[in-house]
This record gives C-alpha cells, structure tokens and sequence, in this order.
C-alpha cells in the first residue's frame, strides 16, 4: 500500500479501553485467588535472590547458591511468560487483537530461552551487585506489589488488577529486573577472567524491551494515563545495564 | 395534488426495483427541497418514537434510514458474554428505533461474531440490511473471506458486500458483480476512509457499476463535496458515510462548547444530533453508520434521521460554526 505514510498509530486501535481493561478482569475472575500464589512465588524469588546476593561471592561451581537461585528464577520467570502467552494473549487478547497471536509466539520464544538458561547446560550465572542489582531488585518489587495496585489508582477497579506471571505488562517488568539481578559468571583467576555463563544471555533482552514499547504505544493510544511507565521502565533498565567499556591500553602503554 | 407533494410521495415510495436509470432523477431530489415542504417544515423537533427518514438506492429504488450502525471499535468484544449482550441490546435499540443497515468487516476483529451472535438473541424477524466487506489479499482468497464472514454473520447471503479500502479490488470487484449476478448479493460497493485515495476511488466509480460508496464525511473533512459526492449523484451511486464523529474526537472537542440556540431550528438536541444531520442531509448521502457500544447514543443518534433537516444555507452555517470553534 502507498499510502502507508497516512497512517496514525490510532488508526491501528481495533478495541476500546474498556475492552481492553475488561480482560483483565475476566482473566482475576478465571482464576482466582490463584493471583494471590503467582505474587507469594514472586516474592518468594525476590527474597531468595536478595538473600543470594547477600552472601559472599562464592566460587562458580555448579552447586553454588547463586547459580542455583539463577536458574530457579529463570525458571519460574519461563513459566510466567508461556502463561502469559496461552492464558492472556492467546485465549482473551487474539480475539479482539489480530495482532496479538504474534505476540503470544514471542512470549513463548522468550519462555524458550528461560527455560533454556534454566536447565544450567549452557554455563553458570551469577548474581549481580552494586546500582545494577539494586535497580533490578526494585523493578522486580515493583512489578509484584505496586503495579496490580495501579488500577485502582487510575480510577478503575480492583478486578482490573494486572498481576505478574498473569498479565503481561508486570511480567515483563519484574523480567526486566530479574535479567538486571543475573549476569554470566566467571571463572576465577588468570589474567583476563573467562565467562561461562551461556552465550545466548543477551537475547534474553530484546523482547522484553520490545514489549515495552508495544504497551506504551497501546496505552498511549487509548490515553491511558499510565501510558509512559513500560517504556520508561525499559529505559531505566537499559541505563542500569550500561556498563562502559574497560579501558584497554594499547600497546605502546 | 401539487407537483412538489407527487415528487415528495414518489421519493417516500418509490416503486421497488425500478431500473437505475428512471430513479437516478428521483435520488438526486435534494433534502432542502423535501425539507421546505409543509409536511417536514412544520415542527422543528420530532416525537421520540418517529420513524426515520429514508433515503432511496438509486440502482433500486429501495428505501434505506438515513443513519445506520457502524461495528468498528465498539463491537469488537471478543468472547466476553455481558459485553456481548450489551451489543445485543444496542442492536435490539436500533432497530425499535426503525434502523436497518448494520456495517462491518473481518478487519474489525470479533465484531461479525458479535453481531452474528446479537442477530440471533433478536430472532429471525429483524429486518437488518446486512452490510459487509471483503478484506484480503490475494484476491482468490475473497470467496473463503465472504464465506467466513456470513457464517459469523449467521446470515443466509449479504445485502451489500463492500472492498474494503480497495484492497484488491480489481480481483474482488468481478467476484462481488457474480456473486450479484447469480443472486447470492443484493448490492456491491467500495470503501475509504479517512480521505485516503481518493483519485482511485473516483475512477473506480467512473468506470465500474458499483451500487455503493462508504467513505468518510463530516462537519470537518469536506474533501468528498468537491468531485466525489457529486459523481455519486452524476452515477447513481448510494453513499454510505463513516466516520460521522472522527471517531468521537469530533464530539469531545465540541462538547466543550455549548450547542448554539439556532441548532433547535433544526431539531438538534446535541451535537452528535448536529453533526449527523449535516451529513445525512447531503443530497449525495444516503445515510451515515455511525457507531456505539450505548443504547442511549444508538437512540440519539437515530433521532437526528427524524424532524427537520437543513437546508443548503443551513449546512453552511453548521458548518461555518464548528470550523469557528
């Protein structure tokens, strides 16, 4: 088509927002009080993941604590997303959304690569440290407790309530931090470590991010007041994950 | 009987399925002439439960309510049941008010499913004109696409099947005429919106024996008054209006403003009355389908199909006023 150009991202909105809200609150009705497990489990992993971190950086061996945690939450976390993908996009988002069965293949993709890092045959993961954990941790809690509770802030019900490993926004939210709390290990000494963790970490990355965006345009495009805060999220990560270059002195140094 | 009251009669009750040609005369009669006779002219308002003023097809003759029933946004539910009864209760709504033409698309998600699914809680007895599209590339994929959508319509055949933004409509146009010659179709017709390709879409009713037009008009985008909606006069073409209300951005932005006291001379109680008086009032339109998920917005938008219409000085000052604001 020519005329593509002509197009404003409104012109892509097939449903109302109340449509839209109502999915919500049709999938609390479905399984409730199930919500109340899928929060107590994420939470459970977050208090496992700061208690992980507060310990002394053990060595990477296949049985240390920080691996176990790792592959546990990444567990979990692919878990969430193929739910996600079969229980919200597929079975209540499709049917007003032509485009949604598109995002349920990539959630299931993302959940793929969880369970890929999950089964720990690819190398170890560590936790991270410093600013970077301490932003993942606090998306993390953010996505379980705060981001169910911005429904009634924003003037609709508490039945409309988005709730993490249930609803995609939170999901990928508390992704963003968990990816933030986990890095590849290492393998100690030498003069250069050497990582282990496995290769593919990275693209564990760029579907969350994209979701981000997805959300935010969606939202924006039914005015929704709270349209800024996936991608916002997805900026804070990304700056949280930034970690400039070593400089490497040449060799004339 | 005066010259002008036989012409109002003979526009009221055409005789059905006279040729396109003897009626393309007959549709052309413009509303500021009907609406300066004593019969029209004579009360400014209308009673809640007056019948809707029609329209003729020109290639027919047969009477259609100048406002109609869009499904884009506000029917697209999904499988979601009270929501699926709401739509069912608007549609209930619009035809007691004595609507008939309701429009859809397989590009408006779960909307043909939920107005297959509200048709049949009615009964068998409503008397909808079953207005649809086809939506697909590559053509030779139409027949499945039209054979889908009347399932989900839960019809025995379609009133009217439109191309829908004249996605390939050189393959689906042969396909529609067929379908209408082999009496499985009543009416075939093209779609835009939103003034998207319009030089196409005026050669396409240049050259093809299309019965309708939908495109986009309102107190705002006045585009098709230049070329499109006199061709549709000059060809005999039925014209379907959408986006009436851009979508409700028109009415957001007007309800800011109080509707002024000169709207009562033609009946309007808002301005959703307002701005679809102006458009079905067009001597080229034969409705508009506006579209709603409220059975109280479905019974004030048929209202603005009874009463008075303006005249062509009066759509000027409409227009004027809210170009103004």
């Amino acid at each position: 088509m020519s005329e593509w150009w002509t197009y404003r991202l409104s012109d892509f909105l097939m449903f109302s927002t109340p449509t839209y809200y109502r999915l919500f609150e049709r999938q609390n009705a479905a399984v409730w009080p199930w919500q109340w497990l899928a929060l107590a489990l994420g939470s459970g992993l977050a208090a496992w993941l700061a208690w992980s971190m507060s310990l002394q950086r053990p060595a990477p061996v296949r049985s240390d604590p920080e691996h176990r945690a790792a592959r546990v939450v990444c567990g979990v976390l692919a878990l969430a997303w193929c739910t996600v993908a079969w229980a919200f996009l597929l079975r209540l988002y499709a049917p007003i959304n032509w485009a949604a069965a598109a995002f349920a293949v990539g959630f299931g993709l993302q959940g793929l690569g969880l369970f890929m890092v999950a089964s720990g045959l690819r190398g170890r993961l560590a936790l991270a440290r410093g600013p970077r954990a301490w932003v993942g941790l606090g998306l993390l809690l953010f996505a379980l407790w705060v981001q169910p509770g911005l429904a009634p802030l924003f003037g609709r019900p508490w039945a409309q309530a988005e709730v993490f490993a249930l609803a995609p926004d939170p999901t990928v939210l508390g992704t963003l931090g968990i990816l933030l709390l986990l890095r590849r290990g290492h393998v100690p000494g030498g003069a250069t470590p050497q990582r282990t963790g496995p290769a593919f970490f990275w693209l564990l990355w760029p579907l969350p991010l994209l979701w981000c965006a997805i959300s935010g345009a969606t939202l924006w495009v039914l005015q929704a007041p709270d349209a800024a805060l996936m991608p916002a999220a997805a900026a804070l990560a990304l700056a949280a994950a930034w970690r400039p270059r070593p400089h490497r002195p040449g060799p004339g140094a | 009987m005066t010259d002008d009251s036989a012409r109002l009669l003979s526009y009221l009750h055409p005789r059905p399925h006279s040729r396109r040609a003897a009626l393309r005369g007959l549709a052309a009669l413009s509303f500021s002439s009907v609406a300066s006779l004593p019969l029209f002219a004579a009360a400014s308002g209308a009673p809640a439960n007056a019948e809707p003023r029609r329209k003729a097809i020109p290639s027919t003759g047969e009477m259609l309510p100048l406002v109609g029933l869009g499904s884009w946004i506000t029917f697209n539910v999904g499988d979601d049941p009270p929501a699926r009864r709401a739509c069912a209760e608007v549609m209930r709504a619009f035809f007691a008010a004595g609507g008939r033409m309701i429009d859809s698309s397989p590009m408006y998600g779960s909307s043909q499913a939920v107005i297959g699914e509200g048709l049949a809680a009615l009964g068998g007895n409503v008397p909808v004109f079953a207005a649809d599209k086809v939506w697909v590339t590559p053509g030779e994929r139409g027949p499945a696409q039209v054979e889908a959508s009347r399932r989900l319509w839960q019809r025995p055949r379609f009133d009217l099947l439109q191309v829908h933004n004249l996605l390939a409509w050189q393959e689906h146009l042969p396909m529609l005429f067929a379908m209408k010659a082999a009496g499985r179709l009543r009416y075939v017709g093209i779609t835009t919106s939103e003034g998207r390709r319009h030089g196409e879409l005026e050669a396409i009713m240049r050259s093809q024996p299309i019965d309708f037009v939908q495109l986009s008009y309102n107190l705002l985008d006045r585009d098709v008054e230049e070329r499109l909606l006199p061709l549709a006069q000059e060809r005999g073409i039925a014209v379907i209006v959408n986006r009436p209300f851009r979508q409700g951005a028109l009415l957001q932005s007007l309800a800011r403003h109080p509707l002024p006291p000169w709207a009562r001379e033609i009946g309007c109680d808002g301005w959703a009355q307002f701005a679809l008086k102006f458009i079905v009032s067009h001597p080229a339109v034969t409705c508009a389908i506006p579209a709603t998920s409220q059975v109280a917005h479905v019974q004030q938008n048929m209202l603005a199909a009874t009463g008075v219409m303006p005249d062509a000085a009066m759509r000027r000052r409409m227009a004027a006023h809210v170009q103004a604001l």
